[in-house]
């Protein structure tokens, strides 16, 4: 059996203008490791298709240690979700070297 | 006769009216508008080469001045039109900004009709681009106190984002090599320019058609903005264009610049600088309706009023 450690994988799907802002908040409050991809959905609110520049958004995906996860998310959700399209979930994963997030 | 670029943006709009399954991959939207920035650029770029760089630098003091003023003038119209501080500010900064795709449109044009224009106008593009989205922070700090403003993050994604950057690496390079020195590149960057300009026209169709709902959404506000602004800052553009004793198509396209509304760099740059504002108006204002209109009745307009002033 390997050995597994627990952390908390913090998912930000938000505009695509956010990116920069997101990674340094995110970095400023202590994340070492994420990963970035591009998305596109739609809520009630309306459908954010990615067809150009100004309507794309981006899925940001953290590992981290749960106080850091819930740091960054409290800011995102201070900081950012009252003008922008943010969307936020946790989820317990396992990791194999837990120093590397 | 209408532009055939004209009818490939007709046809993106109509695919999206009838809910066609058309889209243009991302990668190469994205390579289209990198193309045609490098070969507005460069051609611009080529002209610079044969003329001394300090006669420019009123036309290049006279577009950013222009570019600068433009949010100023139409804030309190705006406002008067109830939209609130962010949004009208937000909405400014994008007229304040320019339309690469509408200068470019513009220019084929005056090689249709014949009419000769400075062909380092792709100069004033570069430099118009910034001066509007500054004014339109400023003018949305001045509405609310206390508000932080990133500059140097702004200044950073204005002046070195894909648009100026490109635009004046184009301009940089044809000037450095000139005429002989671009030759090779010839078969890439100028003879198939508007063949790509048309592809990107389909592309910005079926974009500005996805805004369509949005417009009608907004209603008479933005139509208001969308259509009564150009024609007003295109006199002032042209009036611009007239003091600095350009040719019949440098007054046409300084007008066709001030008449244009970014929908590029200004909403980016503004989503960030600006968060309160609402993204959609200002977009569905400058793409769902201005760049319509300018490619189809703004042009020709703009021509003949230049045609009219430097008669």
């Amino acid at each position: 059996m390997m050995d597994k450690h627990p952390k908390t994988l913090l998912v930000i799907v938000a505009e695509a203008a956010l990116e920069k802002a997101l990674v340094r908040d995110a970095r400023e409050r202590g994340a070492h490791r994420w990963s970035i991809g591009e998305v596109h959905g739609a809520g009630d609110d309306g459908e954010r298709e990615g067809a150009w520049e100004a309507d794309r958004t981006i899925e940001l995906k953290l590992i981290c240690d749960a106080v850091v996860a819930d740091s960054i998310a409290a800011h995102v959700l201070a900081t950012y979700a009252p003008h922008y399209s943010v969307a936020m979930y946790f989820a317990d994963v396992k990791v194999l070297r837990p120093e590397r997030f | 006769m209408i532009d055939v670029v004209v009818l490939f943006f007709a046809l993106g709009v109509f695919a999206r009216i009838v809910r066609s399954d058309l889209r243009l991959p991302e990668a190469l939207y994205e390579t289209l508008s990198i193309y045609l920035l490098l070969a507005i650029g460069l051609k611009g770029g080529i002209e610079l080469s044969k003329q001394p760089l300090a006669a420019l630098a009123p036309q290049v003091a006279a577009a950013v001045a222009l570019g600068f003023a433009i949010p100023f003038a139409l804030f309190p119209l705006l406002r008067a039109l109830r939209l609130s501080a962010p949004d009208a500010a937000s909405v400014a900064a994008h007229y304040g900004s320019v339309s690469v795709v509408t200068f470019a449109v513009a220019t084929t044009a005056l090689a249709r009709a014949g009419v000769a224009y400075e062909s380092h106008a792709a100069l004033w593009v570069a430099v118009m681009e910034a001066p509007g989205i500054v004014a339109g922070v400023l003018l949305a700090r001045r509405a609310r106190e206390g508000a932080p403003a990133r500059w140097g993050e702004l200044a950073h994604d204005v002046l070195l984002g894909k648009s100026v950057l490109l635009l004046m690496g184009g301009l940089a390079i044809g000037a450095v090599m000139g005429e002989a020195g671009t030759k090779p590149i010839h078969a890439v960057f100028v003879e198939p320019f508007k063949g790509v300009l048309a592809l990107f026209m389909l592309e910005l169709g079926l974009v500005a058609g996805a805004r369509l709902p949005e417009v009608r959404r907004y209603g008479a506000a933005v139509l208001a903005v969308g259509l009564v602004a150009p024609p007003l800052l295109a006199l002032a553009g042209a009036l611009v264009g007239l003091a600095l004793g350009l040719s019949t198509g440098g007054v046409a396209l300084m007008a066709t610049l001030a008449a244009s509304a970014s929908y590029i760099a200004a909403p980016t740059a503004m989503r960030i600088a600006v968060p309160e504002a609402n993204a959609g108006l200002s977009i569905a204002a400058a793409l769902g309706v201005t760049f319509p209109f300018n490619i189809v009745v703004g042009i020709p307009l703009y021509l003949e009023l230049a045609k009219a002033l430097t008669r």
